[in-house]
Parts: C-alpha cells; structure tokens; sequence
C-alpha cells in the first residue's frame, strides 16, 4: 500500500512551546511561575503610532540649532519645592533589596548627570543613593519597610504607591536568598526568611482616607516637597481624579508593562492595561477636572527610547519615568554575561529570574561577588548617556513636528498603525481621518 | 505654653512642635480644642511632653521621635503610625491600626482599640487596657502587642517576630500564629512592660502569649491551605 505523504508538523498556536514548558514546570513544581519585569506579551504599544512630521501646514524646527526645550517642573500644586528637571524622564522606584546597592548608587548618579531623578522602592533609603541622587523620590509603600521620617525629611519628592503596572492589587515577595543582614536590618526582619510587600497601606483604604495621609505627609515635611501618587494603569480615569482630589501634587500612572521585582508570571499577564490605553482616560480626569499641567502626569511602563518619550508626551503626559529600560542601560541581560546566563537556564534579553538573586550582572542581587560586577560609576555614566539620547531623539522629533517645546507636542502629531491604537490613543488610523470610538468617518 | 487649634491653624500648631529650641523654647504644651482634627503632632522630633485636650482624628503622633504626648480623649485611624521613639498615651480609646508599622517608642491605650492594633509593627511596645479588634498585629514583625481584655478574630495572623500577650479571651488566631510557652524570659519582660504602663497590679502570669510558628516563613507549596 502506498504510504501517504506526511504534512509538515504543525505546532498548536494555543499550545505553543512556551504554553507547554509553563505546564510541564507547574506539574513538576506544584508552584506559580515567579518572576520579575512586566508584560512579555505583545501588547498595543507606541511602536503601532507614527508622527506625521512637518509639511506645508505645518513648519519644522532646524535640528541640533533652533531651541527644543525639555525642563519639566514636578508637584506645581501645593509644595514650596518643586521638583526642577532637565528632562522630562525620571527613573522609577527600583527597591534596594530587590537591587544592589551599587545598582542603586549608579541609578541615582545616572539620574544626577543627566538632570533628573530617581526613586527609592521598597526597603528604605540607602546612604549611597541619597549620596549620589541630586533630585531624589522617597516612596511610601504598604510594607513601610525601612520608612523612616528622617529620611522622609531628605527627600526631594514623595511618592504614595498604591499600584504597580505590572501587579495591580497585587503586594510583592522578596525570597529569602535576597535577605543579606543589610538587607534584613533595613526592614526589620529575621534574615532569611522570605518578604511579603502588603498589597493595600496598613493604616488607610479609600480616597478620603488618602487624603488625611496625604496631609499627614505634608505636616510632617512642612509642605515643602511634591507629593507623587502613583497608580497602576487599571481604571486610569477614576483612579487618576481619585488621586487629584486626594490632593496629590503628580500623578504616577504605571501601565502594565511595567517593571517589578517579582511576582506572579499569571498576575503580570493577565491583570491590568497597556500604557498605551492609560494615558487618555487619565487626561481626561485631569482636564475633567480642570487640573491638566497643575497637576503633572508621569506615564511609565514600557518607556524604552525617545519616541516613546515623545508619544507619551504628545498624548498629554508631562513626563515618563523608566525602570526596566534603566537596568538594560546599566548591564542587566547584557549578552556579555551569556554563559552565566545558560547555566542559569535561561538567555541574555530573556532573564526575568530578578528574585533569586542570582542575577549575572550584578545588578538584582545582594550576593556580594555577583555585586562586584557592577562598577557604580561606570554603569551611571552609562544610564546618563542612555537618557541623553533618549531626550535628543525626542527633541529630534518634536522639532521635525515644529514644535520648540517637548510639551508642547500634541495628538495632532500622530496617527496609529492600528485600529487598536487609534481607539486607544484617540488618533486617526494612518491614512484615514477615522478614530474608532470618536468618529465614524 | 498652649496651642489653642480654634484659634491657630494646623500647620502653626506642628510647625511650632516641630521647630524646638532646646534653649530658648518651653518643654511643656497643652493643645487645645483640637476637634477632631487629623495629623496633630506628626513629625516632632525632640523630647518635649504635650497634652491634647480632647478627641482628635487620624495620625495623632504620626511618625514621633522623641515626643511624649497624651490624648485626653480618643483617637482615630493610625494614632502613632510608624513611630519611631518617644511615648503616646490615649486616654479613651483608639480607632483602628493604631501603632502601625511603628518602628519603636511606647503606645498605651486606656481604652480599646478596633481592628489592626500594631498591624505591621516593626518594633514599638503596645500596652491596651481593654481589648483589640480582628485582625490586631496582623504580619506584626517586632516588639510587643500586651492587650489586657480580649482580641478579635485573626489575631497575629502572617505573624512574624511579634510577641504578643492576651489577658483575656481570644476569639481566633490567624494563619501561622500559635500560642507559646511562658517562661521566665517572657514573663520578666512582660512585668517590665506592664510596669511601665502602671500596671502593676495585673500579673503577667494571668497571660498567654502567641507568636509566629514560622511555617509561612518560607514559600512552601505544602502551606497553599493557609496563605
């Protein structure tokens, strides 16, 4: 009989090999995949908008001669002390703890060079990081691991975490192997044992609530200092006039592709919104509220280069804060480190085991070896020329859109390469003058 | 020196608490009329004793170093949060988490306190005369929770180096926090603490303390029925 000819082998698109590995390890395991960084999947991002550039109606700006300006003032609203940057592109709470102390004293030196500011994270203030960090963020998080009032009084801005882009609703766990004595010290437990981060603050829930902490903070730092609110990208419209009429002086918004130390692989997937479809709805509720440019916006999550800059500025935020990006800009996954990277299992560009503290690069580690890989002054001059470029190529853009200010871009600027992104970021599909949602034309 | 907050606003009052000078200024102030009003002395930072002349709102004494300072009457949401040293008597009773997350320092409650006393505690000493509502010390990381009439539902619950001591009856424990021998260590400390609250009439041996059973300690598979 003659054999019939075999197709070729055909792999499911429901199952693929991931999907299957992720099943095979969960069966081996009994255990949720844990991992750090955000959102893996393909998801509408700023890649799907374009700038239309100059024409005849519109008149461009000389590239590298005719003045772009890009100095953003942070907290406007309420505090004595603004926070003063020279570009509109802060780097995000990153906790010591979850990073290495050098990776910290390089973020602030990074930030301090180019004109902008860091942020602390969970776990508490370093030395080195006050040291080294001109404009520095102290975030209040639930756990108030390492929450210290002098160190509340140091700081240049704070900020009341409510969510994270990458784990709405969700609290955060540092495993044991990351708790060094420092480490363990800085938040008061045994060394060891693994850190739950709380999901809620341990003594308010709701917006009115919000607001009396939001006083307490200012009574306790005399009103000086900006008060950041940052919210995951969830219900951005209501969470972010929620926000506004708590009193907060900047609004944080995170999207879910969003960076954080660790969590569940299921929660960074599958809870939350992209960037890309938070930044409207926030604009929104701040021009609903009559608050746009009084209270500013920080857009982050997925925040990888000047275009994306651009775009998120473009569609109303005031500023974009990086986290992921300034760990690549640093040395985390740098092909560099590949063969420590295998014998972890895994590849440069695709290490997310952030939690296990077995970090190549020496950077989301306290094992002190692994630390010594990380030189703090080098990798800050490193951050500091990643966000140079990041802020030429948004001035590049903005000029070619004639515009002499990065704030003064518009959605006039854009259209989208899908419908998706054109419903999401309410600009016309290329080609066309249709916004789905907004016109039917 | 009073500081009548009908007649001075908030900010006056903290800022005045906030700026001693230990040579010219006077230790001792009595607030008046506070009415209610939320984050009356937060951030003090020297050793200065105030007495607040009626109820007040949330974070009375948020964030204290140092200070000494009685409520005479009650307290709202998160009386002493994050305290770091220094000293807080309430009078009547306490709204909830109160003493949150405080880092040290010494928190007497004349009356009751609600629900998430010491919630996240990371090291202050809480003495409450009466009892605490649920979830009291809940993920508690250090210091000393003494409650002298009963706790609520989930006591201690996520429990790390907490000691806590009940007096009266407890209605449930939560996940991974049991109740533990009372030996001589503990029962010293206990007097110690209770002596400080002058109480010295009540026996520490009328106690039971709970802590952590430390299975939760670390993320085990095996434990999925009681996170």
């Amino acid at each position: 009989m003659k054999k019939n000819k075999k197709t070729f082998p055909r792999q499911s698109w429901t199952f693929d090999k991931y999907t299957n590995s992720e099943i095979r390890r969960a069966a081996a395991t009994g255990i949720y995949d844990i991992r750090g960084g955000g959102s893996k999947r393909r998801l509408p991002h700023f890649d799907d908008l374009l700038f239309l550039g100059a024409s005849i109606s519109r008149y461009p700006l000389e590239g590298y001669r005719e003045k772009c300006l890009t100095n953003v003032t942070l907290g406007t609203r309420y505090a004595k002390k603004p926070l003063e940057l020279e570009i509109p592109i802060t780097v995000a709470g990153m906790s010591f703890g979850a990073l290495s102390g050098s990776a910290k004293e390089a973020l602030g030196r990074g930030a301090s060079i180019a004109g902008t500011s860091t942020t602390t994270g969970d776990g508490g203030m370093t030395p080195e990081e006050r040291g080294q960090s001109k404009h520095l963020v102290y975030q209040l998080l639930p756990s108030r691991y390492g929450m210290n009032p002098n160190d509340l009084r140091k700081a240049d801005a704070i900020e009341v975490v409510i969510g994270q882009g990458a784990k709405p609703g969700g609290g955060g766990m540092l495993l044991g192997q990351k708790i060094s004595d420092r480490v363990a010290e800085m938040r008061t437990l045994p060394k060891g044992v693994d850190q739950r981060s709380a999901c809620r603050h341990p003594d308010w829930t709701g917006p009115d609530d919000l607001k009396i902490k939001i006083l307490e903070l200012r009574e306790i730092t005399k009103w000086k200092v900006p008060i950041f609110v940052k919210i995951a990208g969830s219900r951005p419209y209501y969470d972010t006039a929620l926000a506004i009429k708590a009193g907060a002086d900047v609004v944080v918004l995170d999207g879910m592709q969003g960076g954080t130390a660790a969590t569940q692989e299921v929660f960074i997937e599958n809870v939350g919104q992209p960037t890309l479809g938070c930044i409207r709805p926030a604009v929104d509720a701040l021009q609903d509220l009559d608050m746009h440019r009084k209270v500013q916006l920080i857009i982050s999550g997925g925040i990888r280069n000047g275009a994306d800059v651009a775009k998120a500025l473009a569609l109303g935020a005031d500023a974009v804060s990086i986290g992921s990006a300034a760990m690549i800009a640093i040395g985390d996954n740098d092909p560099k480190w590949e063969k420590d990277y295998n014998k972890l299992g895994t590849t440069a560009g695709a290490y997310d085991d952030w939690h296990e503290g077995s970090d190549p690069a020496g950077i989301s580690t306290q094992d002190p070896k692994l630390m010594k890989r990380l030189d703090p002054i080098k990798a800050g001059k490193k951050l500091s020329n990643y966000l140079k470029v990041m802020t030429l190529e948004a001035q590049t853009l903005a000029r070619a859109c004639g515009k002499n200010n990065l704030h003064n871009l518009e959605p006039e600027d854009l259209c989208a390469l899908t419908v998706e992104a054109a419903a999401m970021a309410r600009v016309p599909l290329a080609g066309t003058s249709w916004i789905p949602g907004i016109n039917n034309k | 020196m009073k500081l009548d907050l009908k007649k001075l606003k908030l900010r006056k009052v903290n800022e005045t608490l906030q700026s001693i000078d230990s040579k010219r200024n006077n230790k001792n102030y009595t607030i008046l009329n506070p009415e209610g009003n939320h984050a009356i002395c937060v951030g003090l930072t020297d050793d200065i004793d105030i007495t607040v002349k009626g109820h007040v709102g949330y974070y009375c004494g948020g964030m204290n170093q140092n200070a000494n300072i009685t409520v005479e009457g009650n307290v709202g949401t998160g009386v002493a949060e994050n305290m770091m040293s220094g000293k807080i008597h309430v009078k009547g009773n306490a709204s909830q988490s109160a003493g949150a997350t405080a880092h040290g320092g010494f928190l007497i409650i004349d009356g009751d306190a609600s629900s998430r006393c010491g919630i996240s505690m990371k090291g202050i000493d809480i003495v409450v005369k009466g009892s605490v509502g649920h979830m009291s010390a809940f993920m508690a990381q250090s210091g000393n929770l003494i409650v002298c009439g009963n706790a609520g539902e989930a006591l201690g619950d996520s429990l790390y180096e907490t000691d806590i001591y009940i007096k009266g009856k407890v209605k449930s424990l939560g996940s991974d926090c049991v109740e533990k021998k009372m030996d001589n260590k503990h029962l010293k400390k206990l007097e110690k603490l209770l002596k400080k609250a002058k109480l010295e009439k009540i026996k520490p041996k009328d106690f039971k303390r709970y802590g952590s059973a430390r299975k939760l300690y670390n993320f085990k598979i095996d434990n999925v029925s009681s996170y």
